[in-house]
């Protein structure tokens, strides 16, 4: 059909129904954003200005003194420092077994290749926060309560990564898998020069989600930790929301709260595509 | 279809390669996937509380956690609570998900932004967003007592400590998190949707409302099938907004099963009963998962012949 044949009115029913579909849209969708819009509104008002009826978004002024306090009721610095560790920790452990296991997967056939991968896959259907009392108790035995690495070694193998890189890999054509090996190539090249490669895209996919699913993490280090020096930001947060000195000072927790949320949350606006993508990739099981 | 087929040697020398590439993983599911499930199972037949000196060292009592649990009006509660969660959050988040999806699947300017503001919840700390949330329930002045006003909203609004809407304050805020994480699915499902379907669609004079039910809807029932499933499972475990919001209160009015585990193991320190609960809690989530993939493997099945 082409343009022309659509009567006058039926366009412009056309366009104002997309417009309204729009206006819909953009409200429903403020609508969402208002609890972070709210939370940095309310974080920068002036100390002397609380929150109250009638003045709801934005105080007298601008300030940065809700940053300061509650920068230094708790030591955020530390839990920075923790949370950076453990998710680099779980990242780098993670990406190194996801591409081997990945890899053995896709390229190798062996006996048990088929109830080895659906023994590893039980990880995606048990997911390892419902059994925080049984891991809680091997963390205790292995004498590492209280520390970092209790935080991030249940998460050192993912069924999840080693899926994901076994798709990727079994995309590579077997030709130049063939080539590689006519080349002389051991295991290590192959992965290095024929496979990685073009799974790059894939394993930043991964990457993004494992580090946004572990910074957000709360319940199991809050388990296994109990003092300041394992404490990674979710933990210290809540902890900081029921200091008893705190009460309803909505400025100073959403100040706190956006201490917590500011790197992923920059990080996510200056790549949002790459996240969505990478969130849309986690999902592609 | 195409397919790359895998090196085939199989004499054992090459076969221990893979399995040492995969050991590390396989280590870590062994430790902390298959052995915690068998020890809660074998430990919620045992009797065992830490803060009963007498009931310090484990004794065999077979069913009598089960027993105790299922006579319990706390626990009763707490399984009716964790199904109204559920059986609320995963519906209304996947509706919410699709239209969205509608709303957003169009090339307007500022749709990235649009976007932008149902999807971003999915990268918040749920702890942070509950931390704001309190503020957006806080009787007279909350935010989101304000919004409800406008609509005529006259009810109680001390939400996370009013016993009958404590539940539903929790639900509210696992539903904001997750619309728009499901969102991006469904958005991605509409756009590989074919497009001679609608322009044959629209030669047949179909309407907007048929169309969505005769065509994009069953188009993307695999979509809905693997949203929901992971709907179940984020349901059942995603509860950290609880410790910030209700702590399961009033008198449990918002305790759900993983909230209570924990509670069970950490405040009450009865090592037995938390592992029934485990028990309990995985029996829930296998059960929805194997089923959606039971479900969903049948359809699979036909596409890939």
């Amino acid at each position: 059909m082409s343009h022309n044949s659509i009567p006058k009115t039926k366009h412009i029913k056309k366009k104002i129904n997309s417009f309204v579909i729009a206006l819909i849209a953009a409200v429903l969708s403020l609508l969402w954003a208002s609890v972070i819009l709210w939370a940095i509104a309310a974080s920068f008002r002036p100390p002397n200005s609380p929150i109250g009826p009638g003045s709801i978004w934005f105080g007298g002024s601008f300030s940065f003194a809700n940053y300061i306090r509650a920068w230094h009721m708790a030591p955020f610095l530390l839990y920075y420092k923790n949370t950076i560790i453990v998710v680099s920790l779980i990242l780098g452990v993670q990406i190194v077994t996801a591409v081997f296991a990945g890899f053995a997967f896709a390229n190798y056939e062996f006996v048990g290749k088929r109830w080895l991968l659906f023994f590893i896959l039980l990880q995606l259907m048990i997911p390892t926060t419902a059994l925080l009392v049984p891991n809680f108790a091997t963390i205790r035995e292995l004498g590492l309560y209280d520390t970092l690495l209790a935080i991030a070694l249940p998460y050192f193998g993912s069924a999840f990564g080693t899926f994901l890189m076994r798709q990727a890999f079994l995309e590579v054509p077997y030709e130049l898998v063939e080539a590689g090996i006519i080349d002389g190539c051991n295991w290590w090249q192959l992965i290095m020069h024929v496979y990685l490669p073009p799974a790059i895209p894939t394993l930043l996919a991964f990457a993004i989600s494992s580090v946004t699913w572990h910074w957000n993490e709360f319940l199991w280090p809050l388990v296994v930790t109990s003092s300041n020096k394992a404490r990674v930001l979710t933990v210290g947060l809540v902890r900081f929301t029921q200091l008893g000195e705190i009460g309803a000072q909505w400025p100073l927790l959403a100040a706190a709260t956006l201490i917590v949320v500011a790197p992923l949350l920059i990080a996510f606006v200056v790549f949002q595509k790459r996240f969505i993508n990478s969130f849309l990739y986690s999902g592609i099981k | 279809m195409a397919k790359t087929v895998a090196n085939k040697h199989s004499d054992l020398k090459s076969s221990i390669i893979p399995w040492l590439l995969i050991l590390p993983t396989f280590i870590v599911v062994l430790m902390f996937t298959a052995w915690p499930t068998v020890l809660s199972i074998y430990q919620s037949f045992f009797r065992l509380k830490l803060n009963v000196p007498r009931f310090r060292v484990p004794t065999f009592i077979g069913l009598q956690n089960y027993v105790e649990l299922f006579k319990s009006p706390t626990f009763h509660q707490v399984l009716w609570n964790t199904i109204i969660y559920v059986a609320g959050v995963v519906p209304i988040s996947v509706i919410l998900a699709f239209l969205f999806a509608l709303l957003v699947n169009r090339a307007i300017k500022g749709i990235g932004f649009i976007r932008l503001g149902f999807f971003y919840p999915t990268i918040l700390p749920m702890v942070s967003a509950a931390t704001v949330w309190m503020y957006f329930f806080t009787p007279n002045y909350g935010l989101f007592n304000l919004f409800l006003q406008w609509f005529g909203y006259h009810g109680p609004q001390n939400w996370t400590g009013n016993p009958h809407l404590a539940l539903l304050a929790v639900m509210i805020v696992a539903i904001w998190k997750s619309a728009g994480y499901f969102m991006i699915f469904y958005l991605a499902g509409l756009q590989n949707l074919p497009t001679d379907v609608f322009e044959a669609a629209d030669i047949d004079g179909v309407n907007y409302l048929q169309r969505l039910r005769y065509i994009t809807f069953p188009l993307l029932r695999r979509t809905t099938l693997f949203v929901t499933t992971i709907a179940f499972i984020d349901g059942f475990q995603i509860i950290d907004h609880i410790f910030v919001l209700t702590q399961g209160g009033p008198s449990d009015a918002s305790n759900v099963l993983l909230y209570y585990l924990w509670e069970m193991r950490f405040n009450y320190q009865d090592v037995g009963k938390s592992a029934a609960l485990t028990v309990i809690l995985v029996a829930f989530i296998l059960i929805f998962t194997i089923g959606n993939f039971a479900l969903s493997e049948r359809k699979e099945d036909r596409r890939v012949a």
